[in-house]
C-alpha cells in the first residue's frame, strides 16, 4: 500500500470505531455481544502475526505460546499473587516482549522455513510447560475463577450496561490501541525497513539495513502484542486451559490472517470478523464445519491469495481500470 | 580508496578468491573482469561483508572493515548493487529508495510508537535523500510509480538510486549492463560517468567490453580466484597472462567466444 493510499484509508478508521462504540446502545443480546469481545481479543493476535508475518515475512508459530503467556501471567498474578488486573495485564505485556526478544535472539539465527519449524517446536514447548507445571499454572484442570477487571463492572452498571457491555468497550479500546501501535509501527522508517526484510532479507542488508536487530524489534512488537490480547482474554472468560496456548491456535489466528489479508491494516479485523463469525454460525456442525471451511480455504487461495483485502482492491482495480477505458 | 591484501575465502576445499591484493583508487572507474567463474562476484561479495574472508585483510579509506558486518560497510561508505535487477518490485520507486537510506537514520521501533522528533525528521530526511538519490539517476519524475513497472534499465536505475541514498563513497555495480540493449548500456555509461564526474569512485564488475574499455581506469583482472593483472586497459589489453586466459577459456567456450559472437558488442567494437 502507497502511503497516500493509507492515508485515504485512515478516514475510514475512526469511522469504524464510532460505529463499534455505538453497537452496545443499540441493546445486542449477550450473544452478539460475546462474538465481539472475541472477535476484538482475537483480532488483536492476528495483528501481532501481522506484524512478524505480514510485515517481515516470517512465520511464527510459537505465537499462541505468547497469547497463553500474557493470559497465564494475568492468571496466575491475580489469583495466586493477589496482583491487581490492572497491573498484571501490562506485566504479562512486558514478560512477552521480554520472553519473545529471547527466543529472537536464538531463532534468527534459522531462516525460512527452518524457522517456522523452530518456532513451531517453541509453541509446542510452551503449551507443555504450561500443562505440566501443576503447582503453578493448575496443569489439566487449568485456571478457574480469574476475577473481571476491578471497577469495570461498577463503570459498566453507571452507564447501564452489563459486565459484557463492560468488556466490549475495554476489548475496544485495546483494539484501537493496538491498530494504533501497528499502524504507528508500519508507516515509519522502521516499518519500512521491515518491508524491505520481507521483500528479501540479502537486498535489505546490502541496502544497509540491520535485518538481525529489526527482526528482533519485530518479534518483540508481536509477542508484545499477543500477550496483550492474551490477558485481556485470561480476565474476559475466566478460566482457560492449556489447550488454547497450542499450535492449533496459532494455525487458526494464521487462517484469520490469511482470510483477511497478510501483511494489510484492515486484514486481521475482516479475516478474524469474518472467520470467527462464521465459525460460531457453523459451530452446530461440529466437527462438519471443517467441511465448508476446507473448500473455503482452498477456494480463497485460488482465488484471493492476497486475502479478501486484496480480493476488494483487485475489483476496485478492475472497476477503475474499465473507467479509464 | 580501498586496499585489498592477500584476500581469500575458502568454500570447502575450493578457493574462490585467493591471495588477491588490489587497490581501488579514489575518483575513478576500476572493473574488475575475468572469465566466468574467476572469482568477480565473490569479490564483490567479500568487500561489501556478505562473506567473511578466510584470509586477508580490507582496508577503506584508512579503517579495516575486514569483519565488518554488510549494513555497517554500507555505513562506512560502500554501496552495491546487484548481479540481477533486485530491487523491490512492488514498492515504489521513492520507497526503493527511501530503503537505501536507512542506514543514515537512527528512528526505532520505540520512535515510531511514539511519533517522536527524531522519527519525523529521519521521515524526512529519507524523502529527501530519495528523492536527491533519484535526480541523479534521473528518476524523479517517475517517484510514485511501482518498481516493478519501469523499463530494465530504469529499473537497474532503481538499484543504482537505492545504493546512492545510502550517500556512498564507493559504489560497486555487479554487471550493471547485463540484459541491456546497446543504447540502454550507452545511456548507462553515460550515468556513471557523470557520478564519477559528482565525486563518485565506482568499481565494477562486467562481461560487455565495449563497457569496460570505454569506462575503465584500471583494470584488475582475476582468472580462478586469482588476480593475474592490474593496469589501464591498454596496458592488460597487451598483457600475455590476460590474453592467455582469455584464449584458454575461448577454446572452451567460455567468455571471449561469447564476447566475439555478441552482435551487440561487435557494434561497439
Amino acid at each position: 500500500m502507497t502511503p497516500q493510499a493509507a492515508k485515504k484509508l485512515a478516514w475510514g478508521w475512526p469511522i469504524l470505531f464510532v460505529l463499534a462504540a455505538l453497537v452496545p446502545l443499540l441493546h445486542p443480546s449477550s450473544y452478539m455481544l460475546d462474538i465481539g469481545v472475541n472477535v476484538m481479543i482475537w483480532a488483536i493476535v492476528a495483528y501481532g502475526l501481522n506484524v512478524i508475518l505480514g510485515y517481515t515475512g516470517l512465520l511464527s508459530l510459537a505465537h499462541a505460546g505468547f497469547f497463553g503467556i500474557g493470559a497465564y501471567t494475568v492468571g496466575i498474578l491475580t489469583l495466586k499473587a493477589g496482583w491487581n488486573f490492572w497491573l498484571a495485564w501490562p506485566a504479562g505485556v512486558l514478560l512477552c516482549a521480554l520472553l519473545g526478544y529471547g527466543l529472537g535472539l536464538v531463532a534468527f539465527r534459522t531462516k525460512g522455513d527452518a524457522f517456522s519449524i523452530f518456532t513451531l517446536g517453541v509453541g509446542v514447548i510452551i503449551q507443555l510447560v504450561i500443562n505440566k507445571w501443576d503447582r503453578l499454572t493448575g496443569g489439566n484442570d487449568g485456571l478457574n475463577g480469574i476475577n473481571p477487571p476491578p471497577g469495570l463492572e461498577g463503570l459498566s452498571k453507571m452507564v447501564g450496561l452489563k459486565l459484557t457491555g463492560g468488556f466490549y468497550y475495554l476489548a475496544l479500546l485495546a483494539l484501537i490501541l493496538t491498530v494504533v501501535v501497528v499502524a504507528r509501527a508500519r508507516f515509519s522508517t522502521f516499518g519500512r525497513s521491515l518491508i524491505a526484510i520481507r521483500g528479501g532479507e540479502d537486498l535489505a542488508r546490502s541496502a544497509g539495513i540491520d535485518v538481525y536487530a529489526h527482526k528482533l524489534r519485530a518479534m518483540l512488537l508481536s509477542t508484545a502484542i499477543a500477550g496483550f490480547a492474551g490477558g485481556l482474554y485470561a480476565a474476559y472468560v475466566g478460566f482457560m486451559g492449556s489447550a488454547i496456548t497450542g499450535p492449533v491456535t496459532a494455525f487458526t489466528v494464521l487462517l484469520y490472517l490469511l482470510v483477511g489479508g497478510l501483511g494489510t491494516l484492515v486484514g486481521p479485523l475482516l479475516g478474524t470478523g469474518v472467520m470467527y463469525t462464521l465459525s460460531q454460525g457453523l459451530k452446530g456442525l461440529q466437527d462438519y464445519q471443517y467441511l465448508v471451511f476446507g473448500p473455503l480455504l482452498v477456494l480463497l487461495v485460488m482465488f484471493a491469495p492476497q486475502g479478501l483485502v486484496g480480493l476488494w482492491e483487485r475489483l476496485k482495480g478492475r472497476r477503475g481500470g474499465k473507467k479509464d477505458a | 580508496m580501498l586496499d585489498v591484501s592477500g584476500l581469500g575465502i575458502r568454500f570447502g576445499g575450493n578457493h574462490a578468491v585467493r591471495d588477491v591484493t588490489a587497490s581501488i583508487a579514489a575518483g575513478q572507474i576500476t572493473a574488475i573482469i575475468g572469465p566466468n567463474g574467476a572469482g568477480k562476484s565473490t569479490f564483490f561479495n567479500l568487500i561489501s561483508g556478505f562473506y567473511q574472508p578466510t584470509s586477508g585483510s580490507i582496508t577503506f579509506r584508512g579503517e579495516d572493515i575486514t569483519r565488518l558486518k554488510t549494513h555497517q560497510v554500507v555505513g562506512r561508505g560502500i554501496a552495491r548493487t546487484f548481479q540481477t535487477t533486485t530491487i523491490y518490485k512492488d514498492l515504489s520507486v521513492l520507497e526503493n529508495a527511501m530503503i537505501g537510506h536507512r542506514i543514515r537514520t537512527r528512528a526505532g521501533l520505540l520512535d515510531a510508537l511514539l511519533r517522536t522528533a527524531r522519527e519525523r525528521q529521519d521521515d524526512a530526511g529519507s524523502r529527501a535523500g530519495a528523492r536527491q538519490a533519484l535526480e541523479r539517476v534521473g528518476l524523479a519524475s517517475q517517484a510514485d510509480r511501482p518498481a516493478g513497472a519501469l523499463t530494465q534499465e530504469g529499473q537497474k536505475r532503481v538499484g543504482i538510486a537505492m545504493a546512492l541514498s545510502s550517500d556512498p563513497k564507493l559504489l560497486l555495480l555487479d554487471e550493471p549492463a547485463a540484459g541491456m540493449n546497446p543504447e540502454e548500456t550507452v545511456n548507462l555509461m553515460g550515468l556513471i560517468r557523470d557520478l564519477v564526474a559528482g565525486g563518485l569512485t565506482v568499481a565494477l564488475v562486467e562481461h560487455k567490453m565495449s563497457l569496460v574499455m570505454g569506462l575503465a581506469n584500471q583494470i584488475v583482472v582475476l582468472h580462478h580466484g586469482q588476480k593475474i593483472a592490474q593496469g589501464t586497459p591498454q596496458q592488460v589489453g597487451h598483457d600475455p597472462a590476460v590474453v592467455e586466459a582469455y584464449l584458454g577459456s575461448h577454446a572452451h567456450g567460455g567468455q571471449m567466444g561469447h564476447n566475439t559472437t555478441d552482435p551487440q558488442e561487435a557494434g561497439h567494437a
